[in-house]
């Protein structure tokens, strides 16, 4: 059955899809004129000639910027952090996310269990007292200031746990019966079976890891210990650029504009990297976490 | 398998629960939580007679609460517009575009904003002064501090809720659709009568989740975009905690702060979950 259409439908579908992509690009333009102003010679910057394409191209201020040891430095950390940090998220979640699957009657405590970590995602003792805890801890200033106090993703775990409890109950009924143990069942099995969650789970893992910036700042007491996103903070709020102690030669091409941009560019380049991953089980994570049933 | 986990959530999630008594404390790190003397609500008491504190929790409420509205309306919006697109190729495009700024930490996306916002070299004032605007000093200026916020928010987060009404749009029984066309219902009939009421339990339910961050005004996004200049509308409760707590080392007045804060979002929080579960039949768990 064919209807024949309305002329105002025709409008309205032609306004809709030209409202949709002006909101599309209202999205992107920012990022876009970023890249732009990033690759452009300093004073075509300056004086606002730059839109969204590079003007006079130049790569001098990627060059600056990699050449300083503050941000390479800041790199280096980001990357030790993001590593040890997905492990470390990721070994917990299995191994948190298992137990918990199994049923009350095989696991008596799951109840206790299941409350003991979801109350972490519900309150927090805040601010101070983490700090409190940390520096107690002895930690300020070390890597694993940044990993062990969010080491146990609760969200990720109430996400696997229920991808787990979707497994056919017969492979494990099996395994059992041919006496494997827990740990084989966990890793000859679930894991296997459970790639895509995994894979969703590390992602979610690596965008944290790589974008928190706060426990950073106030972990670090030394500058040179800041991973990327922390530098990044210091220099973006920071509104002077003598402090960079940059060569007068360099400022033909370079200002603080093009160079600001430049490493804010390379702080959002993983993720813009893995974004078409991330972005297909976004939708797959969310629609699980949010609306069951 | 959850030994390793529950002594790290012990430690760190733990751990700080019980330090909040330093809230009751006039709290010393040289002396600890043992030696440091006790003062029971005196810091609580402080805290409410300070002369910024109104201001600051009405901040915190105007920001909150303008984020919580558009970042319902805003999504739906959008979903609704997006489900009337009929090529596939070109629903996806939108949708990846509108989802990356979700994914970009405030570092990213503040430095990106001080740029364009700026008012002598930004982009955005370049265009307003075509128009005869301006400069607007979007982040400087106390009348513009709270929308700039409350709209940026929605430029990262809005793919977040869009997903979420999408998802549930697909639950629609088309047969619905089929029916309604039948009798001759316009497109916007259909939509009034049809998919908003079918959309009704998600908004409902989305609505009643966002009641728990009333008090969550963004604290990221407002430590990298405000400057002491806007603290008259800029500063929260977060970010006050954060400048007492450990830019001036008041610790017992922070954490009393912070202390009250949670408590606060903690009954909001019991009370959208339960309200959602009564209405919605929402379980998290």
């Amino acid at each position: 059955m064919v209807y024949k259409e309305h002329w105002s439908r025709h409008v309205f579908v032609v306004v809709n899809a030209l409202l949709l992509a002006t909101l599309a690009a209202v999205c992107l333009f920012p990022l876009i004129h970023v890249l732009a102003l990033s690759f452009s010679a300093a004073p075509a910057a300056a004086a606002g000639k730059v839109a969204l394409w590079p003007v006079d191209f130049t790569v001098a201020a990627y060059d600056f910027a990699l050449s300083r040891p503050a941000f390479r430095n800041s790199i280096m950390v980001s990357v030790q952090r993001v590593i040890l940090g997905v492990f470390i998220n990721m070994l917990l979640t299995v191994l948190v996310a298992y137990p918990l699957s199994r049923e009350s009657s095989a696991f008596p405590a799951r109840t206790f269990y299941a409350w003991f970590f979801i109350v972490t995602m519900l309150v927090s003792g805040g601010l101070i007292p983490l700090y409190m805890v940390v520096r107690w801890t002895g930690l300020l200033d070390s890597i694993w200031a940044l990993v062990l106090p969010t080491a146990v993703p609760v969200f990720n775990v109430v996400l696997l746990l229920n991808f787990f409890r979707g497994l056919p109950k017969e492979l494990e009924e099996a395994a059992f019966i041919d006496g494997a143990g827990h740990w084989t069942v966990l890793f000859k099995i679930y894991l296997p079976l459970s790639m895509p969650a995994l894979a969703t789970l590390t992602l979610f893992s690596f965008v944290m890891h790589w974008n928190s910036w706060f426990d950073g700042l106030i972990f670090m007491n030394s500058p040179d210990n800041y991973p990327l996103q922390s530098y990044l903070q210091t220099l973006v709020i920071s509104r002077d650029i003598s402090q960079f102690g940059m060569d007068p030669s360099l400022l033909r091409l370079v200002s603080d504009q093009t160079f600001k941009a430049a490493q804010i560019f390379i702080g959002a380049l993983p993720i813009i990297l893995i974004y078409p991953f991330l972005q297909r089980y976004f939708v797959k994570g969310i629609v699980l976490g949010s609306v069951k049933g | 398998m959850l030994i390793p986990a529950v002594i790290l959530t012990i430690i760190f999630k733990y751990g700080p629960m019980f330090g909040v008594i330093i809230a009751f404390q006039q709290f010393s790190p040289v002396k600890g939580i043992e030696r440091s003397p006790w003062i029971g609500l005196d810091n609580f008491r402080y805290a409410l007679n300070m002369p910024t504190t109104e201001r600051v929790i009405q901040n915190t409420l105007i920001i909150a609460i303008g984020k919580i509205i558009l970042g319902l309306i805003v999504p739906l919006v959008v979903a609704l517009m997006l489900n009337e697109l009929r090529r596939n190729w070109s629903k996806r495009t939108i949708q990846t575009a509108v989802y990356l700024p979700h994914f970009l930490s405030w570092v990213i996306l503040g430095g990106i904003m001080i740029e364009i916002l700026s008012p002598s070299r930004g982009i955005v004032n370049d265009v307003l002064g075509i128009f005869g605007f301006g400069p607007i000093y979007f982040l400087g200026d106390n009348s513009w501090f709270q929308p700039t916020l409350i709209l940026s928010h929605v430029w990262k987060e809005f793919g977040f809720n869009t997903v979420i009404y999408l998802a549930a749009l697909t639950g629609i029984d088309p047969a619905l659709y089929e029916a309604a066309m039948v009798d001759g219902a316009s497109r916007i009939r259909q939509a009034i009568n049809i998919t908003l009421p079918g959309l009704r339990p998600i908004i409902i339910l989305l609505a009643t989740l966002s009641l728990g961050s009333v008090l969550d005004a963004g604290f990221e996004q407002v430590l990298v975009l405000y400057s002491p200049q806007v603290y008259p509308t800029g500063d929260i409760v977060d970010t006050m905690v954060y400048r007492m707590g450990l830019i001036q080392a008041q610790y017992g007045v922070a954490t009393a702060i912070g202390l009250a804060k949670s408590l606060v979002s903690l009954v909001l929080i019991s009370v959208a979950y339960w309200t959602a579960y009564k209405f919605a039949q929402y379980r998290i768990f």
